[in-house]
């Protein structure tokens, strides 16, 4: 054992430093980000860049609330990914109930589709989506993100599989008592199912809140724009001259992010992993 | 009977409309429009496979498939090297603390959007200002034109989405590696096999089922490739960066050619199939499920 113990500690010894080095290779970009928000434009882009704020300029976060209307791009940004968020863990925990305990006839095959469907990229469907989008009449408005997104395939999976591993006697017993098919799943099954409603609506928060391609497309009035698609065009206006004021509108974006994350960690992390087990 | 059935109909009715509607009818609707050429203003046409025999001998189009699979292999090869290296690394801990620390910080990356991520990593990259060159030229290297070079462009973009999305391949090796039963760790220990011996001999196989999840996962997600190169290089220098997915964006959103940007689609759709059997015929041999 002894003579195993120098070369297991030097070993331990090199690996936390390897893991200390990818830390703050992953977490120097984001300081840089929110020290750079700190700064004058005018230093901005000078090296090295300064670690510590020691004379925070906040001036920069007034600023990118004046020149561009961030606060309307956060406010789309709360709608669109809330009405999602909200509307998708609902279809998702209906379906997901009626596949798992509801027999009737074609509850097979209806399935199979969704699961199929699963598997199809986004990508593939964007063209006709855009054509029915405009059809609809919902082209140039927030109800373009959020109406295809208000259920889905994955989330009815995810809840599917959860609700399978419930007992059936719990609702049986309920509907001897008298309750209705509405009720048992709304009073008994669904409040047993908050778990991994969390991790869906968590996945969905994530996705949704930093979506740009189909902003990008259905959206043009900069009156509808959300974060991602007004940053980047924000960017793009300003050039290379106050960069600290784009930055400081990232930082901005990833507030809600950070503290949803601060605060339902283990959702995020249940997400990922509830999400692989398939 | 009749009125449990009506309720399970009801029950799915709103999930179903809306995969109906916006994934099952657009897919067939992708397919059908890629015989059609059409501007969105005046009726399509009917033109056959003539979109299928321009693409096919559009050597822009044929270049953005391998500059897409290529940009896809090297992110995801490194994604999982690297993820399941930093998941490794930090299961050797011992203590709560640290392991939690590191979880956290290495998941940070994926709370930000892919968008602010490719204009931080644009300032972070530029060639005279940014602050990349600024400490490489500390160490002695000479400034690289990351954006503006074919190579240079190329490796920003791998990095920056291996830097963003390692996170998800570590949070999966995590849960995989402490899933893999103590007794035959120590029965690996018992037999005198040591830490190599052990990982390829034991946890490799009993993870290989995550490696080949990521693996699915990362390629389908990295052959969509859009928001990186749209922000940072819009595509260049030349096509060095044009990914398909830009590539369907100019040909159907700017250019309004619908059809032919469907067929391009189509055409993405049966490669990711493709991709996706061959991962699964390839973990035929590979991979090991308990």
């Amino acid at each position: 054992m002894s003579s195993s113990a120098f070369p297991a500690r030097a070993g331990r010894a090199i690996g936390l430093l390897v893991l200390i080095v990818a830390a703050i290779a992953a977490l120097a970009p984001l300081v840089w980000t929110l020290t750079t928000s700190l700064r004058t434009p005018a230093e901005a882009f000078t090296n090295p860049p300064a670690w510590i704020p020691l004379n925070p300029d906040w001036a920069n976060y007034s600023a990118v609330f004046e020149q561009i209307p961030l606060f309307s791009f956060f406010v789309n940004s709360v709608i669109v990914t809330g009405l999602i968020v909200i509307g998708q863990t609902i279809t998702c925990m209906m379906s997901g109930y009626a596949f798992a305990m509801i027999r009737f006839p074609g509850r097979g095959k209806i399935f199979m589709l969704f699961l199929a469907t699963m598997m199809v990229p986004l990508q593939a469907t964007m063209i006709p989506v855009f054509v029915l989008i405009k059809w609809m009449g919902l082209a140039n408005s927030l109800g373009a993100l959020i109406v295809p997104a208000l259920g889905g395939a994955f989330g009815t999976f995810l809840m599917r599989q959860y609700f399978l591993q419930m007992p059936r006697e719990l609702g049986e017993a309920a509907r001897i008592d008298g309750a209705s098919p509405l009720q048992v799943f709304w009073k008994v099954y669904a409040p047993l199912a908050l778990p991994p409603a969390a991790a869906l609506a968590t996945l969905n928060f994530s996705g949704f809140w930093s979506e740009f391609y189909r902003p990008l497309i259905f959206l043009s009035d900069q009156s509808t724009y959300t974060l991602p698609l007004g940053l980047v065009g924000l960017q793009g206006n300003l050039g290379t001259g106050s960069i600290s004021v784009v930055l400081a509108g990232v930082v901005v974006a990833l507030i809600p992010s950070v503290l949803l994350f601060a605060f339902a960690q283990r959702y995020f992390i249940e997400g990922i992993t509830t999400g692989s087990f398939r | 009977m009749r009125g449990e059935a009506l309720f399970g109909y009801l029950m799915i009715l709103p999930a179903l409309v809306i995969v109906m509607l916006f994934t099952a009818g657009p897919i067939v609707a992708s397919i059908g429009l890629s015989f059609y050429q059409w501007d969105v203003i005046s009726p399509p046409s009917f033109a056959g496979l003539s979109n299928y025999e321009q693409l096919l001998s559009d050597q822009t189009v044929l270049h953005s498939f391998w500059v897409t699979l290529g940009l896809a292999v090297s992110i995801v090869v490194l994604e999982i090297l690297v993820g399941l290296g930093l998941a490794l690394l930090v299961q050797q801990r011992r203590s709560n603390v640290a392991r939690g620390t590191f979880r956290t910080i290495f998941y940070l990356p994926l709370l930000a959007s892919a968008s602010s991520v490719a204009i931080v990593m644009g300032y972070m990259f530029d060639q005279k200002f940014g602050v990349i060159n600024y400490y490489l030229g500390l160490l002695g290297i000479p400034n690289i034109p990351w954006l503006t070079s074919d190579f240079g462009a190329t490796a920003t973009i791998v990095i920056i989405a291996v830097w963003q999305q390692v996170g998800f391949a570590f949070v999966l090796f995590i849960a995989a590696l402490s899933s893999v039963p103590k007794d035959v760790l120590e029965a690996a220990q018992i037999d005198g096999a040591g830490p190599l011996r052990t990982f390829f001999a034991v946890k490799l196989p009993m993870i290989s089922p995550t490696v080949l999840f990521i693996s699915v996962v990362g390629m389908i997600g990295a052959m969509q490739l859009f928001d990186q190169p749209y922000v940072m290089t819009k595509g260049g220098p030349g096509y060095t960066t044009t990914t398909t997915v830009l590539l369907i964006y100019q040909t159907a959103f700017q250019n309004l050619q619908f059809g032919y940007g469907s067929a391009i689609s189509v055409m993405l759709l049966v490669v990711l199939i493709g991709l996706t059997a061959l991962q699964f015929l390839g973990a035929r041999k590979l991979v090991f499920y308990q």
